[in-house]
């Protein structure tokens, strides 16, 4: 008899992840991706009390390429957590568990975060 | 606990090819996970080429060929090939399903068919599915009363009450929707899973039994029961069209509503 420990067989490396598991693990890369989005937040505010000298090095940076795509990227992340979370909320009341709906409101989600990232950035650039 | 690479002793090595006799005009490629508990090599891919046009419909039936015609040491679980016993759960394709329900026509390219996912394998395409029927074990699936039972007859329900069970005695126990799981894959030691909890949800949705308390008080655990995170892929891989996510869902609900 061997005793060797058997084997784990495959999982993420073999798993073709749906829409669903997809959307799922995006809540989560975001909720992360938000709490370092608000220690900037802090900062930003921080140097808004501090003075002139330390708010306009902030804007500038935040101005910059990189400082506007992380800005970006954190617009994102806000509205796909906002509209995703309300699709936990409503699972949480007992609706769209089906596989359909599912779908409908996973894809749901996708648009309204388009759109509002869209707004805002319209907005902020005009 | 989160370790997204497998452990060294587990990665998949490359295999063997058997090809198909001359003459073999529609040939598929079937890549399958290997793994010998009698040698010390690591898991590997072999790979079958069957033709098609002698073999059945089913990926059930492409892994019978492969066992009875070019390879009799491949192990695999089956019975009933008709989607009833749970016995051929796998990973194929990418998404865990019943061979014996999964037509060979579905599978774009090469089929790729792994043992169900994350679980310690005992040998090729067979997983050892100890710890999820201990954990069915520990939800007590079976009728608990303290009350005699009439003594003329069964215990009744009406037709809405037995209507409540639809969509959760139908589970044949295959663990598709367990092993799909990436919380169950995680936190397999201590969160019970989809199959285990659509079970809770059975018993505890049956207007006969008279333990619901005990059941929801059992579930309450921050493990057990709320390391579902309605990833949904329980929902999409049942082979048996049920709706674990949901029965998560409303055993959640019934520990809302007794405290309010």
């Amino acid at each position: 008899m061997t005793t060797r420990t058997r084997p784990l067989s495959p999982h993420l490396q073999v798993y073709r992840l749906p829409l669903l598991a997809v959307l799922s693990i995006t809540h989560r890369i975001t909720g992360v991706g938000l709490v370092a989005g608000l220690v900037v937040l802090a900062w930003w505010l921080c140097a808004a009390a501090q003075g002139p000298a330390a708010f306009n090095a902030a804007q500038d940076l935040l101005g910059s390429p990189i400082g506007l795509l992380a800005l970006f990227g954190w617009t994102v992340a806000l509205f796909f957590h906002l509209a995703h979370g309300v699709r936990h909320l409503l699972w949480d009341a007992g609706w769209g568990y089906s596989l359909p709906k599912a779908y409908v409101s996973g894809k749901a989600a996708i648009v309204v975060t388009a759109a509002l990232t869209r707004i805002v950035w319209i907005a902020a650039l005009a | 606990m989160v370790e997204f690479a497998l452990p060294a002793n587990s990665r998949v090595q490359p295999g063997k090819v058997f090809k198909a006799g001359a003459g073999a005009k529609r040939i598929k490629l079937f890549k399958i996970y290997r793994y010998d508990p009698d040698s010390d090599a690591n898991p590997r891919l072999d790979t079958y080429e069957i033709d098609l046009d002698a073999c059945g419909p089913m990926v059930l039936d492409a892994l019978l060929k492969v066992k009875n015609e070019i390879d009799s040491t491949l192990t695999f679980r089956r019975s009933c090939r008709e989607g009833i016993c749970g016995s051929c759960a796998m990973n194929i394709d990418g998404t865990n399903t019943l061979a014996c329900l999964k037509p060979i026509a579905d599978i774009k390219g090469d089929a790729k068919i792994y043992p169900l996912p994350h679980m310690p394998v005992v040998k090729d395409l067979v997983a050892d599915l100890t710890v999820p029927y201990a954990q069915l074990a520990s939800i007590k699936p079976w009728m608990q009363t303290q009350t005699a039972p009439p003594p003329d007859g069964e215990r009744l329900q009406s037709p809405e009450e037995r209507e409540k069970l639809d969509g959760l005695w139908e589970c044949i126990l295959c663990f598709c929707c367990q092993t799909s799981c990436p919380s169950y894959w995680w936190n397999g030691d201590r969160y019970l899973g989809p199959a285990v909890l659509l079970q809770a949800a059975r018993w505890i949705h049956d207007s006969r039994d008279e333990f619901t308390g005990e059941r929801l008080d059992a579930l309450e655990d921050p493990f057990k029961l709320y390391r579902c995170h309605t990833i949904m892929n329980c929902t999409t891989v049942c082979p048996k069209g049920l709706n674990p996510a949901q029965a998560i869902g409303s055993i959640k609900r019934k520990l809302i509503e007794r405290t309010a």
